[in-house]
């Protein structure tokens, strides 16, 4: 009798640690896909702004076309082609925003201060809602790998859990006043 | 006249455009005009007409990565350049593209002319770009394009009608090139001018047709100038004829006019792709005698068989035969080259400067 009670609290309580398990694995996925989400919504922000910066006539026509560019291509990248686009949009930033010089020339602008701050805020922003994201990826993933999650498949039928790599350096004479 | 000539790739790194740019300050220059040409470089020597503008940046732009110099130093340079060179004219290389010549043409308050040299795809974003360029190309007062090919884009995607003036060559640094008489063979001497491993300059078509023709002629030559891998472009050729093939690598101009000037036959058996074919104008210069495939840039180049020998594009028993022929008939070579060499003329760096001059004249005056 004392077994059978016994061995019926360790079920209970081996049931309820694997459902406790399970639903932190779900909130965990949850994390991951609120993170992911503003970290889309940063990107698109950043591209937005820089956007608005490029149709700016105080900017001289060649950094214009190279934002235009690279900003149209970020917003229109196909998923795989993302992080290789918004990287290429990281770089031309930096590029056309490399000495204090240039974005003081834009700052001087009273409409086009604002801009400039914003986008410099963006830039941030994105560095770190992607790390933030990758962070998350990071702490499932581990929790993925283990065996009580493998073997009784707790996870269900979620996707892979992917990283999101991107060159996303901001150019510092934009991030630092 | 004073002419301020805006170059947007660095001089620093070889290139087709940088050459043109050259080519063509030098001519102008031996006309008598005074002339400067701004361009990226870094290096400290440089022709004394050259103005450099600093450093390009490496920047991703339309799907690539492009050496390029822009912001607002690049732009009080070239503020400066224009202020002090006070052009009567001044021409601009490229100007759709993101570059020192865009930043010119933003600056500039003189007549000028803009020429297109190849046939960029333009950049995906479209209208977007095209706004950001529209009120800059508007000040483009002439247009000029290097070939059919170059114009048929800029009609396209830039508008306007440009007019057509073909890439200079200078004539006398072919004609005069030094024959080198250890590159010659007893039997005759073929060349061949184009990168390896790439299938559209045609070299395995020659190397096949050049094992029919050398197998019954023992002292003949094939010089080879080209860079790419020579063991790979070695194994096309059959192996009793190997010993009879020179490769010259990479050549540089002098050793490439020299070795045009030491051979009889020139063969150019590019499959397509050629825009205009200065190459071939190169071997008229150096009097070899032409032979080509019958693409349309070279059927125009060699008016129709006029300055050269045609065979059929991709046939090589034609190529074989013809190249054959041509070195059994020394007559035939000399018709063809004393053509050639007349005609060539028009290609010769003074008579496109000038034709380039008349534009400058329209656009000033």
């Amino acid at each position: 009798m004392l077994l059978l009670v016994l061995a019926v609290v360790l079920l209970v309580a081996l049931a309820l640690w694997l459902t406790w398990t399970a639903n932190r694995l779900d909130r965990m996925h949850h994390r991951i896909d609120v993170a992911r989400a503003s970290l889309d919504g940063q990107l698109m922000r950043r591209s937005g702004a820089t956007l608005e910066l490029a149709t700016s006539e105080a900017l001289d026509p060649p950094s214009r076309l190279l934002l235009l560019d690279a900003a149209s291509q970020a917003r229109g990248a196909e998923p795989d082609e993302l992080e290789a686009a918004e990287s290429a949009l990281s770089e031309a930033l930096r590029a056309v925003f490399a000495t204090r010089e240039a974005v003081a020339t834009l700052r001087a602008d009273p409409d086009l201060a604002p801009l400039v701050d914003e986008l410099g805020r963006d830039c941030t922003r994105v560095e770190l809602a992607r790390r933030f994201h990758n962070d998350a990826v990071v702490t499932a993933r581990a929790l993925r790998s283990r065996r009580r999650v493998r073997w009784l498949r707790l996870a269900g039928r979620a996707p892979d859990l992917r990283t999101v790599d991107l060159d996303d350096v901001p150019p510092t004479a934009l991030t630092t006043p | 006249m004073k002419v301020g000539i805006v170059c947007p790739y660095s001089l620093d790194i070889p290139g087709g455009v940088q050459n043109h740019v050259k080519d063509l300050a030098e001519a102008l220059l031996g006309l008598g005009h005074e002339v400067s040409v701004l361009a990226p470089s870094e290096s400290h020597d440089l022709p004394a007409y050259v103005v450099p503008a600093g450093g390009a940046v490496p920047v991703p732009y339309n799907g690539s990565v492009a050496r390029l110099a822009f912001g607002p130093v690049a732009a009080a340079r070239v503020r400066r350049w224009l202020r002090d060179g006070d052009f009567d004219v001044l021409h601009l290389h490229e100007p759709a593209a993101p570059s020192l010549s865009l930043l010119a043409l933003w600056a500039a308050e003189c007549p000028v002319v803009a020429t297109f040299h190849t046939s960029n795809e333009r950049s995906r974003a479209l209208s977007a770009s095209a706004a950001v360029l529209r009120p800059s190309l508007e000040k483009i007062n002439a247009r000029i394009a290097v070939s059919e090919y170059a114009r048929g884009t800029s009609v396209t995607h830039i508008g306007g009608e440009p007019v057509v003036i073909p890439n200079g060559l200078f004539v006398h640094r072919f004609a005069e090139a030094q024959p080198r008489p250890e590159w010659r063979g007893e039997g005759g001497t073929v060349s061949f001018v184009g990168r390896l491993g790439e299938p559209r300059k045609g070299f395995p078509l020659l190397a096949q047709a050049f094992g029919h023709v050398a197998g019954s002629r023992e002292g003949l030559r094939l010089l080879v100038v080209g860079g790419g891998d020579v063991d790979e472009a070695r194994q096309l050729l059959p192996t009793s004829v190997r010993d009879q093939v020179t490769f010259l690598g990479a050549a540089s101009d002098e050793d490439k006019a020299a070795a045009l000037r030491t051979s009889d036959v020139y063969v150019a058996p590019n499959t397509g792709g050629e825009s205009f074919g200065i190459v071939l104008a190169e071997g008229m210069a150096a009097g070899a005698t032409v032979l080509a495939s019958d693409i349309p840039a070279f059927r125009r180049v060699l008016d129709n068989g006029a300055y050269g020998e045609l065979f059929a594009n991709r046939v090589v028993d034609d190529l074989a035969g013809r190249l054959g022929a041509l070195l059994d008939d020394p007559e035939r070579r000399a018709t063809l080259d004393d053509a050639a060499r007349t005609a060539v003329r028009r290609y010769d760096w003074t008579t496109v400067a000038s034709q380039i001059l008349r534009v400058y004249e329209t656009v000033s005056s």
